[in-house]
């Protein structure tokens, strides 16, 4: 990252450092610095303006999670009481519930939604006629810009008890399969929802990582008498180890609030036993039952797992060898 | 049409069969249910009856559900609404981003610490609770703005609107400050003409964005008047609540289908309008490149 700042090493040196674009120059004194710079500054403002209001100021208002928070105190003279709004929850069997079905459903999302796309890019990748690949990838991103609320419509209009599926169901003769209210299958239907919405999106990198492996080694390999299986084994997927484990890594930090609007849309047909998680439980005790406290903590502790789960993952990726997101300064 | 590669084996039937029924199954699981919706929408109540409940194809194709639909203030107050909120969050956002993302592209006093603090936000979310505190707070409940200040930067796409940027040869703003053209007219004159694909599809992004935001409004808005269209869908198509003649005016009511049918394909048309234009991009590597930077 650091090398895109420097200057392009062709540049011409010998001109005047008040004219010259910048360079990296961390030892110009302040004064001189903000003479060169202040527009730029001017420039950062309404962004960090957001930032404030919308993220860091935010941030310490988790604060009310320590708090007995009432509404019309405010965040200034509401009561502290320590860590009671997390021993009330650890006492709470309705946070017990959101938090096992959160795990479940991140873990049935984490293990079987993330082959889809890399198997779909495979065939795609492998498809010899451009015309079909174009018409595939049309198609297959499309629903990664529909709303939850729409794909959730087109579910129940396809799905749902009166839906065009079980209607058919019904003039062939056969009972109606409630696949949109059976609160045991609901992890399946929400990586069902997930992998028709978003599949063929997340193909669009490992596409990329694809088109970026050299066919010469493709080409050697099946000079040595390699077949597709074993040319996908020793060449396709170790080329692709970074991208798959970064896409990995990403996946697992953002794991616990993937599918959030999904469920809240859900969670009236199939019930909160199953998916109640705990954005929904933050919601549900916070903004509509009035306990404030509740609902942040946790928010809080929704938050703190994901970052944990992201730092962990990241971590393991180091040991193996693998970039990871977080790089160190100089490498790419 | 390409050729296929001389290393490749030829084509086996029993692989190929494979492929196509995978992709063609994945391609009609997403066609079928949207063509049912917008078929539905336009049956009529014959073609309906007969069909018993939902038509692949209408035979005789009427208006008349979007007719009823459009009569009452309820649809139509909400697309105002949406439409409101796309357009000026649209170019709130990209007038934020462009200018975050131009500042931080060079190595500039508080640069970097400017630009930790936005990657900064890949990692963690402020929360549920603290957000609507914080928009209460700010006295935005029950405002449009509270759909729109909340989502004016993306770190995403400042992350690859700022990738772009960077990739402007420095040859180019060196010789634009030896005439003495100074930052904004540098953004002004050559970054953004420069960078009109990409602040189309980052643009593009943002408005699909703003359309489709759903929780922002049952978290803020608690005026009907003021609902988005993706909060009608929900209320009167996935909580099956009926769209009545008071709501909507005329009478008698088309069949309940087709109307929550066409409720359906107002919040899909605007998305089915702009996927051409950002889908021209996805190949271009704007958005992949951004990410693997």
């Amino acid at each position: 990252m650091l090398n895109r700042l420097l200057p392009h090493p062709t540049a011409p040196v010998e001109k005047a450092s008040s004219v010259r674009e910048r360079q990296v120059a961390r030892n110009l004194p302040f004064r001189v610095r903000w003479r060169r710079d202040w527009q730029m500054v001017v420039l950062m403002i309404p962004g960090v303006v957001f930032l404030l209001l919308f993220f860091y100021v935010p941030i310490l208002g988790n604060l009310v999670a320590f708090q007995d928070f009432q509404p019309y105190l405010g965040i200034m003279h509401s009561e502290w009481n320590g860590v009671q709004n997390f021993v009330n929850l650890y006492a709470n069997p309705d946070f017990w519930d959101a938090l096992r079905n959160t795990l479940i459903l991140a873990l049935a999302q984490l293990v079987l939604f993330f082959p889809v796309p890399l198997a779909l890019a495979l065939i795609v990748d492998s498809l010899v006629s451009n015309r079909i690949r174009r018409a595939f990838q049309t198609i297959a991103y499309l629903p990664h810009f529909l709303s939850w609320v729409l794909v959730i419509a087109l579910f129940q209009q396809s799905l749902g008890g009166a839906g065009f599926v079980n209607n058919l169901l019904r003039q062939a003769g056969f009972d109606p399969i409630p696949f949109m209210t059976n609160p045991d299958t609901f992890p399946l239907l929400v990586v069902g929802q997930l992998v028709w919405k978003d599949a063929g999106w997340a193909m669009i990198i490992f596409l990329a990582a694809l088109s970026s492996v050299d066919v010469a080694l493709y080409e050697a390999a099946a000079a040595d008498g390699a077949g597709r299986w074993r040319r996908l084994w020793h060449i396709t997927l170790p080329s692709m180890r970074t991208v798959i484990v970064l896409l990995l890594i990403l996946r697992i930090g953002d794991v616990l609030s993937v599918g959030f609007e999904q469920f809240i849309l859900q969670r009236d047909s199939v019930g909160p036993g199953a998916a109640e998680v705990l954005d929904t439980f933050t919601y549900y005790a916070g903004v509509v039952g009035g306990d404030w406290s509740s609902g942040a903590a946790a928010g809080l502790a929704k938050g703190v797992i994901s970052a944990l789960l992201l730092w962990g993952a990241n971590s393991i990726a180091h040991r193996l060898g693998e970039p990871g997101i977080f790089q160190k300064r100089g490498q790419s | 049409m390409s050729r296929r590669p001389i290393w490749k084996e030829p084509a086996a039937p029993g692989y190929q069969t494979v492929k196509a029924v995978v992709l063609g199954g994945f391609a009609l699981a997403i066609i079928v249910p949207i063509m049912v919706v917008v078929s539905t929408s336009l049956a009529s109540d014959q073609d309906i009856i007969e069909a018993g409940g939902y038509v692949l194809w209408p035979k005789h194709p009427t208006l008349k559900a979007y007719d009823t639909l459009f009569s009452g203030g309820l649809m139509g107050r909400a697309i105002m609404v949406s439409v409101f909120v796309t357009v000026v969050g649209t170019a709130i956002a990209l007038a934020t981003t462009i200018a975050l993302a131009y500042a931080t592209s060079r190595p500039v006093l508080f640069g970097r610490p400017v630009l930790l603090m936005v990657l900064f936000t890949l990692l963690f979310a402020p929360g549920i609770i603290p957000m609507f505190l914080m928009v209460k707070q700010l006295g935005l409940i029950d405002s449009l703005w509270s759909l729109i200040l909340p989502g004016a930067l993306g770190a995403f796409n400042f992350v690859v609107m700022r990738t772009f940027f960077m990739n402007v040869p420095a040859e180019l703003l060196e010789s634009a400050r030896i005439d003495g053209a100074s930052d904004f007219t540098i953004l002004r004159r050559i970054i953004i003409p420069l960078s009109k694909a990409v602040i189309a599809v980052v643009g593009l992004f943002y408005a699909v964005g703003f359309w489709n935001a759903f929780f922002n409004a049952l978290l803020y808005i608690n005026d009907t008047a003021k609902w988005p269209v993706q909060v009608i869908l929900r209320t009167y198509v996935l909580q099956g609540k009926s769209l009545s003649a008071d709501q909507l005016g005329v009478e008698p009511l088309p069949q309940p289908q087709s109307l929550q049918m066409a409720v359906v394909v107002v919040a899909l048309v605007p998305i089915a309008m702009v996927y051409p234009f950002l889908q021209r991009h996805f190949n271009k590597g704007v958005i992949t490149g951004a990410i693997k930077g």
